[in-house]
């Protein structure tokens, strides 16, 4: 029965480990939860680690228990019994029957219920060998549920509210923050300074004689660059890559970070500001910027095909050619994209996609994008 | 004593937080509290201390703190200064242990509440150097050739402000509850229970404004509910009346922080 809970929460991406699983069983064992109300809020502050994963959790929570109608007012001596055979039984082993049987069985048991209208007595008790009382717990909760509350719980999880917390569509500056800080790899470097307890403690074991310890602060050299495609196409998106400058600007700790502007694809300069024409020269800075350089791209990279791939009147590159260029100098580097995926499609997003590896921008679109960053500074740090 | 949590008369908590502590409590998990700053995270603890007889102890997590200083420190250079010019017993190296939170909490006699405050503001591997202490309740301290373990178990409160991830093994150890900010309903109540005395229209419109104000687009740091606690209290005290408040938003220092949000403000006519 909790076994469809557990399918549904998986299939929502939220990873429900067998430790959290067996507290969840617990919790239930020690009767925690007397009615799916508590039932709700108990298997998600157990099962769920982030507020991103409460809508997630309430369309599985809605999708395990939608329409299923359970005999309300379960008297309290009646829940000390079922408890009782429960112990009885002993063990979280679940036979091995199949989910689709047990439902039937449930529904079964159900439609039973309805014709005797008392309280759920019998079909509780003719439940207690069978199968589906076998599941111990699981069938437990489910008999447990009061019929209206039932109702309110599965109201309650289907409004959605968390919606805007999920991670894969909302958006906050501080959800970028923190999959941006984990581009921040410690190094030791600096001056080195002794370690008073080490020294002390290595002199001791020396049987007295100084020996002396040293360490280095640790620091972090990663080096960002924020390039931002502005205006035209990514007028809709002008929030959200507010949202991520703001969010890098405001994270301290990188040895540097620089933002930059172009409008859909650079051509020779990048602005500081595309609005009041301060511009530099992108060879100018691909002699500064090193390997060290992590450089995130920002943009719908979606344009009329021409302006990738032909050269301008004063310029025999194209736009994919200055790319190509800066990807050589800081070959670490990815794109965000802010249009859904399923626009990529596109003869010049794939083109740019296979220059700069591709992600949506998304909190979980910048942790995979940070993620495949790390991975290239462990390969630098290997060279 | 009690054995239950079941919120106190200055913080208000919904059923479901109350649930969820029980829940915390019964199990014998660390419960998890993330939030907005100024949701009441920190008060939960004290909360829960106060209203169930509890010792409370705190540990304020610093980006410095390294896991074990939470369990005891072993004061080296007391030692040796003691060894080279007299005073204490060196011989005793228990002088010379001084336990810390988490090492008070697992040695009291009595049940107590153990928040760890903050603990995404220290290194992003803190939380994983505390697994096995908060998985037994126990630790070993080599210097005394020693396990400490809890004969009764902390209720363990853990406050994040989500300015780090935590990491997944941390997070299924715990149970964990988000504080979203109160809608308006609440924040009456919590009003009620720190300022009751006020006049109720005053309290009315400022919480109209305050909502406003959370509302307004491009804000870097919104408003929380301790700082409308603060000016409620400002403007109680100035005497100013609702209508006051209805056209201007005096003492907007108390509300509004940073320099910058101050001026958006200003440009979008609110005046202070």
């Amino acid at each position: 029965m909790f076994d469809l809970l557990l399918h549904n929460l998986r299939a929502q991406g939220i990873k429900v480990g067998i430790s959290e699983w067996i507290t969840f069983l617990k919790g239930l064992d020690k009767g925690l939860v007397t009615h799916l109300d508590e039932l709700y809020g108990f298997a998600r502050t157990v099962l769920c680690t982030s507020e991103a994963q409460f809508d997630g959790y309430d369309l599985a929570f809605t999708a395990t228990f939608e329409g299923v109608e359970i005999p309300p007012n379960l008297s309290d001596a009646l829940l000390d019994w079922l408890r009782k055979e429960v112990e009885a039984e002993g063990d979280l082993e679940r036979p091995d029957i199949p989910i689709e049987k047990l439902w039937e069985e449930f529904y079964k048991r159900l439609s039973e219920q309805e014709e005797e209208h008392n309280g759920g007595d019998r079909w509780i008790g003719t439940g207690g060998k069978s199968p589906f009382g076998h599941s111990g717990r699981a069938s437990h909760g489910i008999r447990v549920g009061g019929g209206s509350r039932n109702r309110s719980a599965i109201s309650v999880a289907s409004d959605r509210q968390w919606a805007n917390y999920r991670t894969d569509t909302a958006l906050q500056s501080r959800d970028f923050q923190v999959a941006l800080k984990q581009l921040r790899k410690l190094t030791p470097e600096g001056e080195w300074e002794l370690n008073i307890d080490k020294t002390i403690k290595k002199s001791c074991d020396n049987g007295g004689e100084i020996d002396f310890s040293f360490e280095r602060r640790r620091t972090n050299r990663v080096r960002l660059v924020l390039i931002m495609d502005s205006g035209g196409s990514m007028e809709p998106h002008a929030r959200l890559v507010e949202q991520l400058f703001k969010a890098a600007e405001e994270l301290k700790g990188f040895r540097s970070f620089e933002a930059w502007h172009f409008h859909n694809v650079p051509y020779g300069y990048l602005y500081k500001d595309y609005y009041s024409n301060d511009r530099s020269s992108i060879v100018e800075l691909l002699s500064q910027w090193t390997p060290q350089h992590r450089l995130v791209w920002v943009g719908d990279a979606s344009m009329a095909p021409y302006e990738l791939f032909s050269p301008t009147w004063r310029d025999s590159r194209c736009g994919l050619d200055w790319l190509k260029m800066i990807q050589r100098v800081c070959p670490y580097s990815i794109w965000l994209n802010p249009d859904p995926v399923r626009f990529w499609d596109h003869p010049t997003v794939s083109a740019i996609s296979m220059i700069y590896p591709m992600f949506p921008l998304s909190v979980d679109g910048v942790r995979a994008g940070v993620r495949k960053l790390l991975h290239a500074h462990s390969a630098t740090v290997g060279r | 004593m009690q054995e239950k949590f079941t919120g106190s008369k200055s913080y208000i908590a919904d059923s479901e937080l109350l649930a969820d502590v029980n829940a915390a409590i019964v199990l014998e998990k660390p419960l998890l509290v993330r939030g907005e700053p100024g949701t009441g995270k920190t008060m939960l603890a004290h909360a829960i201390a106060e209203t169930m007889g509890r010792e409370l102890i705190t540990w304020h997590v610093k980006s410095s703190t390294q896991a074990k200083e939470g369990l005891y420190t072993y004061d080296v250079v007391q030692r040796l200064n003691d060894s080279r010019f007299g005073g204490g017993d060196v011989a005793d190296i228990r002088s010379y242990i001084k336990m810390g939170p988490l090492g008070r909490a697992f040695t009291s006699d009595t049940q107590v509440v153990l928040l760890i405050d903050e603990i995404d503001k220290a290194d992003i591997e803190f939380p994983n150097d505390l697994l096995r202490e908060l998985d037994e309740m126990a630790f070993f301290i080599p210097e005394l050739d020693e396990t400490v373990k809890a004969d009764k178990r902390p209720i363990v409160i853990i406050t994040s402000n989500a300015e780090k991830e935590l990491p997944d093994a941390f997070l299924r150890r715990c149970l964990f509850h988000y504080i979203s900010f109160p809608k308006p309903d609440r924040m009456r109540d919590i009003i009620d229970a720190h300022l009751p005395k006020l006049d109720i229209s005053l309290v009315e419109a400022a919480i109209a404004r305050f909502y406003g104000l959370r509302d307004v687009n491009g804000l870097r740091k919104k408003p929380s509910s301790s700082e409308l606690l603060d000016w409620l209290m400002v403007l109680a005290r100035s005497g100013a009346k609702a209508e006051d408040i209805a056209n201007r938003m005096p003492y907007l220092g108390t509300l509004i922080k940073r320099e910058r949000d101050l001026e958006t403000l200003k440009r979008r006519g609110i005046r202070v």
